[in-house]
């Protein structure tokens, strides 16, 4: 397993490393040690490899990741995640604002809390987060999934598109355009695979709330110019 | 012998004009702001209040078409390993594949590869006819992110964090939903037909020290190869420059009020953001401050329509100029040759710029597949490489009349100003005279 101290190596050499292994490598394992909040650590990845770094990231982990799987063993700073296109990202402990941000596919696990901005502009991606988010999660949420297993914060889906959000506790207040929906079967089923997929097999899907978009601001119309003030 | 008092002439208000009437008519009968393409259309200061001196008594003139007078320009060198290397100072500005149909984007590619320069994306992500046509691609990261991808971010050649434009500083995108079509929506992962609004600010980052981390993460995910534009609206050009510098720029752009848009409400392009020529020496003036000038490439627009307007900005310290609204007439639009179509939209030649509308008579600004039909993209194409290279055979014209041997050379000392205001906003003297306003204090 290849191992990089970023006590001594630089950044640039591990994610570069990251960026061109050889086809077929058997190096698909790697671990990253000292990583004392560096930024952009494991971004670009682009090749079904396991990153696990063993403590705490600053900015924009796992950004534009595709097929790896990245591991924080520790906390995550903003944008963790960002523009994610597939493989799967996972926190440990939290997520600082901006988790998931634009991502278009993959599945990003947050083990603690997300702070605000969860999934803003998500396109695709799947997150899910065991404990909380902050205000304005899901903001202008295009599409994807996102599911919170504790309790959300303001203005929660504010402008929301076609994503689809999950919440099992309290929601402090929805934003413009956002309503809860009916859960029906097939969202039940969905929120499961979720779950599963996290590893969050304990938790009861029918225990959750649905949201999504009330598609009421989707055209202009000078009669809800209220809604956008 | 009667006597009839003479009539006075009915008087207009200059203040209620008869544009001012209408507009307070159509508000108060649709209840909503007018949107609108383009850039502001008012009188401003701009390049034609400035005149070349020209060589004389103390400066010697180069030959026409026998000395060289050099035209290349290398974008990107501060910190990207794979910089540009134009043949001409002008760039096709940013414009979406959505507001433009795939025709005219296309269009741009092939005009732009032939004279040797690059065009760039627009928000909506990267088609492919513009890849395919254009040989130097700039890839636009806005805050809609609609599109964007780490694939498509890889065969760029170069990288354009937008944080505002000209016609709109502080204001995200609009794309009606007459335009989003299938691909357009695909695209950008929208329902179609509904009114798509961009953000008007970055998902993942506010202020120049967010800029720095998320600009390093660019680079780490590209190796260090693409160079880094970050383009903003012109607002306060010393201190954006400035901070986009400390933030890890390659090359800034500075789009001034008069730089076009799709669709952007009418009170917002008139009356947010300063003139394109107030951005120049601010800008130059923070660079060469920080020892960066020439280093750090500086990108005008907004405005520019012909090779006098390029060496003028050259002249004032920019190393290059971008071009959209003049790119798109070069392609064919707002043609009087089609007047007929623009009077059955309620417009005319020359004033079109309903371009959210989707409706445009020359298949630029439109996603329908008849009117795009129109626009046959080698012939726009051919049209626009020639209005490049006319440009630049203009620049350099000018530039060789001043004893320049690359219109780089040119200089502030080879200007002056015809107004007190484009005076004071170039920082040249007013013609015939040493005064430059704001110089020794008036």
């Amino acid at each position: 397993m290849p191992v990089v101290d970023l006590a001594t190596a630089e950044l640039r050499t591990l994610n570069q490393a990251l960026h061109h292994q050889a086809p077929g490598s058997n190096e698909t394992a790697w671990e990253v040690l000292n990583p004392h909040g560096a930024h952009a650590v494991a971004v670009g990845l682009n090749a079904p490899v396991t990153v696990t770094i063993k403590g705490s990231v600053g900015y924009y982990c796992g950004g534009m990741n595709r097929e790896a799987q990245v591991v924080v063993d520790g906390s995550a700073g903003p944008g963790v995640a960002e523009n994610m296109m597939s493989g799967q990202v996972r926190v440990k402990g939290d997520a600082s604002q901006y988790a998931g941000a634009t991502g278009h596919g993959g599945l990003l696990v947050v083990e603690g809390n997300a702070s605000s901005r969860c999934g803003i502009s998500m396109k695709g991606i799947d997150i899910v987060v065991r404990g909380n988010v902050g205000h304005m999660s899901a903001f202008m949420a295009q599409a994807g999934n996102l599911v919170v297993c504790g309790d959300a914060g303001d203005a929660l889906g504010d402008s929301i598109y076609e994503a689809r959000l999950f919440v099992r506790g309290s929601v402090k207040s929805l934003g413009a355009d956002c309503i809860e929906k009916e859960m029906r079967p097939e969202h039940l089923k969905l929120l499961g695979e979720l779950l599963g997929k996290a590893g969050f097999d304990g938790i009861d899907p029918t225990s959750f709330k649905r949201f999504g978009s009330a598609r009421k601001l989707y055209n202009f119309s000078v009669d809800n110019a209220d809604s956008y003030g | 012998m009667t006597y009839t008092n003479p009539p006075t002439v009915p008087r207009k208000s200059a203040t209620f004009d008869d544009y001012t009437l209408s507009e307070i008519r159509r508000a108060a009968s649709t209840g909503i702001y007018d949107i609108r393409g383009a850039g502001a259309k008012r009188r401003l200061p701009h390049f034609d209040d400035l005149l070349f001196l020209g060589a004389s008594m103390s400066r010697y003139p180069l030959e026409g078409y026998r000395e060289r007078c050099g035209t290349d320009v290398v974008l990107g060198s501060r910190f990207a390993s794979k910089p540009l290397e134009l043949k001409i100072p002008i760039t096709i500005a940013g414009m979406s594949f959505g507001s433009l149909s795939a025709n005219a984007k296309d269009a741009l590619g092939r005009g732009a590869s032939a004279a040797g320069t690059s065009t760039t994306t627009g928000d909506g992500g990267m088609s492919r006819e513009e890849r395919s046509q254009s040989k130097m691609l700039v890839y636009q990261y806005l805050p809609s992110r609609y599109g964007m991808n780490p694939e498509d971010l890889l065969k760029a050649d170069a990288i354009e964090i937008v944080v505002g434009q000209g016609a709109k500083p502080g204001g995200g995108g609009m794309l009606l939903g007459q335009k989003i079509t299938d691909r357009v929506a695909e695209m950008r992962t929208l329902p179609k037909g509904i009114d798509q609004r961009s953000a008007c600010r970055h998902p993942d980052w506010t202020g120049p020290d967010d800029l720095e981390i998320k600009i390093m993460e660019l680079r780490e995910i590209t190796d260090w190869q693409k160079p880094i534009f970050v383009k903003v609206g012109g607002s306060r050009p010393y201190y954006d420059v400035a901070l986009a510098v400390k933030s890890g720029a390659d090359v800034v752009v500075i789009d001034g009020m008069q730089g076009g848009t799709a669709a952007t409400q009418e009170v917002f392009i008139e009356n947010v953001g300063i003139p394109t020529l107030a951005c120049i020496r601010p800008a130059v003036q923070a660079l060469q401050e920080l020892g960066l000038h020439r280093k750090v490439q500086l990108i005008i627009s907004g405005g520019i329509r012909n090779g006098a307007d390029v060496a003028k900005a050259l002249a004032l310290g920019a190393d290059a100029v971008s071009i959209g609204t003049a790119a798109l007439v070069a392609l064919g639009d707002n043609d009087p040759a089609r007047e007929d179509e623009y009077r059955a939209l309620g417009s005319t030649a020359g004033a079109y710029d309903d371009w959210h509308e989707g409706r445009d008579p020359a298949g630029i600004t439109t996603q329908d597949p008849e009117l795009m039909g129109r626009l046959d993209p080698e012939l726009a194409g051919r049209r626009l490489a020639n209005y490049l290279k006319v440009m630049t055979l203009e620049a350099q014209t000018i530039a060789r009349a001043c004893g320049k041997n690359h219109v780089h050379n040119l200089e502030p000392e080879d200007l002056c100003a015809l107004t007190v205001e484009a005076a004071a906003m170039a920082r040249v003297p007013l013609a015939g005279t040493s005064w430059i306003p704001g110089n020794g204090g008036f």
